[in-house]
């Protein structure tokens, strides 16, 4: 039997792994075939590390404040439904 | 404890509780519903839910997990759309960015390290904000639910009834899609 080479990734398959590899979801043999082109190409290099940029960005959407007029709404509702 | 107060009708409890949570349900049932005030009538009936099932939550998962969990099934009752049938959405959009043979035609402005300012960070957060509604349906629940309430994949996975695997493609597209507009508003793209 021929050796065979391990197939390289090229950079838009490195791209459309690259959830699954942030998730730990990939394969020990994908993992390692990705890690081998991020440390070869900076250019997914660096778009990795816009991924992980972006979920740090979306985990500093802060939920909006709730108007006092609407909480004393709410509240009221919550005596309501208590004692109906 | 909080649960404990709730569950003596501690009024105080449940304000805080409201307090800490009912924008943010708020935000994450507009991704499931057709209009704001549907959206509103869902969260309120959610809270009614919380009163009612308040005695039964053994605190397994966690109070805003459970929130969720509440408030997609009040969303259902409503009429939203089973997410298990919505389209993933369209492909990852990087199409021009890469020539026949797959590589980076062009190189990336970078600026990944710039994020870790606060300063940036919060400015790219209003932009996520602002992006989040033109995200497709399915996409945008997935993010807001991983990715700004933090919730874990499997959990993620049985709050929204969907596999592991569609739910990282789900993930996977609509952080291109946010990754793409961060870029613009960085300078780059």
């Amino acid at each position: 039997m021929p050796f065979r080479r391990r197939r390289e990734l090229v950079c838009r398959q490195a791209v459309a792994l690259m959830t699954d590899y942030l998730d730990g979801a990939l394969s020990a043999r994908d993992r390692a075939r990705l890690e081998e082109h991020l440390a070869e190409c900076p250019h997914c290099h660096e778009y990795l590390a816009q991924i992980q940029a972006t979920v740090v960005a979306a985990g500093r959407v802060e939920p909006d404040d709730l108007p006092p007029a609407a909480l004393e709404e709410l509240v009221s509702l919550y005596r309501e439904w208590r004692t109906g | 404890m909080l649960l404990d107060a709730l569950r003596d009708g501690d009024e105080a409890a449940f304000a805080s509780l409201v307090s800490r949570h009912h924008t943010r349900l708020l935000r994450f049932a507009e991704s499931l519903v057709p209009s704001r005030a549907v959206a509103e009538e869902v969260v309120q009936d959610t809270w009614l839910g919380v009163v009612r099932g308040i005695d039964r939550f053994e605190g397994r998962s966690s109070v805003k997990t459970w929130l969720f969990r509440i408030l997609i099934n009040r969303a259902r009752t409503a009429g939203a759309r089973e997410l298990r049938h919505a389209s993933l959405g369209d492909e990852d959009g990087l199409d021009g960015r890469f020539d026949a043979a797959g590589r980076w035609e062009d190189g990336l402005l970078p600026w990944a390290d710039a994020v870790d300012a606060r300063v940036v960070a919060d400015k790219l957060a209003g932009r996520v904000k602002e992006c989040l509604p033109h995200l497709p349906d399915a996409q945008r629940q997935v993010l807001t639910l991983r990715d700004i309430e933090g919730v874990d994949a499997a959990d993620v996975c049985a709050l929204l009834g969907v596999s592991a695997g569609n739910q990282r493609v789900l993930l996977h597209r609509a952080r291109t899609r946010i990754r793409s507009i961060l870029e613009e508003e960085m300078g780059g793209g």
